[in-house]
């Protein structure tokens, strides 16, 4: 028997099922279908929590998804709980309305799908049914930012911040990784209206090997350093921790903050990031109107009188191609985070 | 789906209730200035049997969990809708004065956060048919009796949302899922079937998995009794969709079957001539 690739090792992914996987043990160990790249997601633990939540005799909760419980993971809630998880095809202001109305019958539903097709499509729905109603629903936005490489600009989802942001009663949230999903999830289950987290696509490098702390308005400091202060929300957090070891050999010590909290945000962490000079701010979201905006507000408000540097995509529509090669191309990797803070703070100097 | 309770009220009474609700308005349109004549006229007998007969509701509680639900897809028709939750007590009459003003909670469109009673918001059309799935499911799965009951205009059936709500409740075969849509042909910018030709809708709803009763009259309070009786309290393994033929601006002589008073807005002189026909008119 040839020996699989590693996602297509059960006992290396344990929470994805392989038994759907038409890939046997005779076909070429480059070959994988669905199931099998599903096991790539290891980070989307959504559906691991919702299970252990509901094990732990949390009834109210249900899941709605528009014809992607397996990419998104919730299946595995939906396997265990098959009468819990309402599949509305590929009908997302449907799904959200529908959320929105079983919210009034006491149920917490969870949406849970790619944030193109739920923030950017569904936005009026989330105003009008989830939002303005004040509606106890979770919203995961999975696959934002420029996550889905290859499949396009249709897929990528570089606005879902900015558009978010505008909508009152909604707390934004953007948990890093699976622990931080795991922390999210918890931690806000008896917030009374409706919150947002925006995730990745669950291939992201892990920063947390623990639940972290979480709290709305909050944020982790992850790493303390005196020259420069990186804010970063999503995939630029590890980004920027990447950023901050290869600096620490050259002189340049980064303080990294994880602002998971988009709306409400950390003030106090931005006050804080102002006192030691040039701030950065890093994102997978267009750089107008997303999470550095919202950062740049807090220091206008406050007459912070900081330089702000806006690490994120730039204001156009972003160019395919594998995700590894685009994160390298816009510099929202370690080696880009680590250039643009090297060239800012030098050009400072 | 279980039948609940209907209650027999005198035909007499429910034409009386109608007329209460065309009159007030009238009486709120003057208050604002403006409003949608049309499609508040029309559905007045069918909110009359629905709320008077029908829904199983309780004012004092109004977020009594087993209460059958009323969502109004047609948000702009809400001015029908007040007059009815204020006489059945879920807030003092007196709140129908204020209607529009600064701060009022009554607005043209419902706001369930500010009107006692209203069980959802609307006003952006297409959405409240999903938003009913949602709840007809979510009582099903909690094992309630409750019926969710959602108005929809024909016009509304230019929405695509309508037809994904539509798929997904005959494919969850929600028996305690009623659809009204009030065929009163008229839209803000003409003709429903001139602007955008939603018919045969009882061809698309039956298409869509659903059960149809066709209401050939609105406005006939034994027709709409008998049409409400059938979908409500059918046994059904499916969502209902009761296909209403209204008039719009029906009760006023000069407005009826006009879609120019979809809105509009009465002088003096021709508000006077509205009430005297509202208080003589024996519709139903």
């Amino acid at each position: 028997m040839t020996e699989r690739n590693s996602y297509m090792d059960p006992s290396k992914r344990p929470q994805v099922d392989l038994s759907e996987s038409t890939v046997g043990p005779d076909f070429d160990e480059k070959t994988w279908d669905m199931p099998g790249s599903l096991a790539l997601s290891s980070q989307l633990t959504t559906g691991q929590v919702l299970c252990e939540l509901a094990a732990e005799g949390r009834d109210d909760l249900v899941v709605c998804t528009a014809d992607l419980a397996r990419p998104t993971q919730v299946i595995n809630f939906g396997k265990q709980y098959p009468d819990r998880l309402f599949n509305f095809g590929i009908a997302e202001r449907n799904m959200i309305g529908a959320a929105a109305g079983l919210a009034t019958t006491g149920l917490l539903p969870v949406i849970s799908n790619y944030s193109f097709f739920l923030a950017l499509m569904g936005l009026e729905n989330i105003r009008d049914d989830i939002c303005y109603p004040n509606l106890n629903v979770r919203m995961i936005g999975t696959h934002s930012g420029i996550a889905m490489g290859f499949y396009g600009t249709s897929h990528h989802s570089n606005e879902d911040i900015g558009a978010l942001r505008t909508l009152a009663n909604l707390t934004l949230m953007a948990p890093c990784d699976g622990n931080a999903i795991r922390a999210a999830f918890r931690s806000t289950l008896d917030h009374e209206g409706p919150i947002y987290f925006r995730a990745g696509r669950g291939r992201e490098k892990p920063v947390y090997d623990a639940p972290p702390e979480w709290r709305i308005g909050g944020s982790n400091t992850l790493r303390g350093g005196s020259h420069a202060t990186v804010l970063a929300v999503g995939n630029l957090v590890s980004a920027a921790l990447e950023a901050a070891d290869q600096l620490a050999g050259k002189g340049i010590e980064l303080t990294v903050v994880d602002m998971y909290s988009i709306r409400p945000l950390d003030r106090e962490a931005v006050r804080a990031a102002a006192r030691q000079g040039v701030l950065f701010t890093a994102e997978e979201h267009n750089v107008t109107g997303g999470f550095g905006s919202a950062v740049a507000e807090v220091i206008a408000d406050e007459g912070l009188g900081c330089r702000q540097v806006r690490i994120g995509l730039p204001d156009e529509y972003s160019l395919l191609g594998p995700p590894t090669h685009l994160y390298r191309h816009y510099g929202l990797d370690g080696d880009g985070v680590a250039a643009t803070v090297r060239q800012t703070l030098k050009a400072s100097h | 789906m279980a039948r609940r309770e209907t209650k027999d009220v005198p035909r007499a009474e429910l034409r009386e209730k109608a007329r209460m609700i065309r009159r007030e308005v009238l009486r709120l349109t003057d208050i604002c200035g403006s409003g949608h004549y049309g499609s508040a006229f029309s559905i007045a007998e069918l909110l009359a049997v629905l709320y008077y007969r029908f829904l199983q509701v309780d004012p004092q509680h109004p977020d009594w969990a087993d209460r059958d639900r009323f969502t109004m897809g047609k948000g702009h028709a809400a001015i029908a809708l007040y007059p009815v939750l204020a006489d059945l007590g879920y807030f003092p009459r007196q709140d129908l004065d204020g209607y529009t003003r600064l701060g009022s909670p009554l607005g043209d469109h419902p706001d369930m956060r500010k009107v006692r009673g209203a069980d959802f918001s609307s006003g952006s059309i297409g959405h409240n048919l999903s938003v009913s799935v949602g709840m007809a499911l979510g009582l099903r799965h909690r094992g309630s009796p409750a019926r969710v009951v959602c108005m929809m205009g024909d016009g509304e059936q230019a929405e695509g949302q309508i037809w994904e709500a539509a798929m997904a409740g005959a494919h969850w075969g929600l028996g305690n899922l009623v659809g009204i849509v009030d065929i009163n042909a008229a839209g803000s910018d003409g003709y429903t079937q001139e602007t955008l030709a939603s018919e045969p809708l009882e061809d698309k709803w039956r298409a869509f998995g659903w059960d149809v009763v066709n209401l050939e009259d609105g406005h006939d309070l034994a027709q709409t009794s008998a049409a409400l009786e059938l979908a409500l309290n059918g046994e059904r393994d499916r969502p209902c969709c009761v296909l209403a033929r209204t008039v719009a601006g029906k009760g006023v002589s000069f407005m009826e079957g006009g879609w120019q008073w979809h809105l509009g807005y009465l002088g003096p002189k021709d508000l006077e001539r509205a009430y005297r026909e509202v208080e003589a008119g024996e519709i139903g």
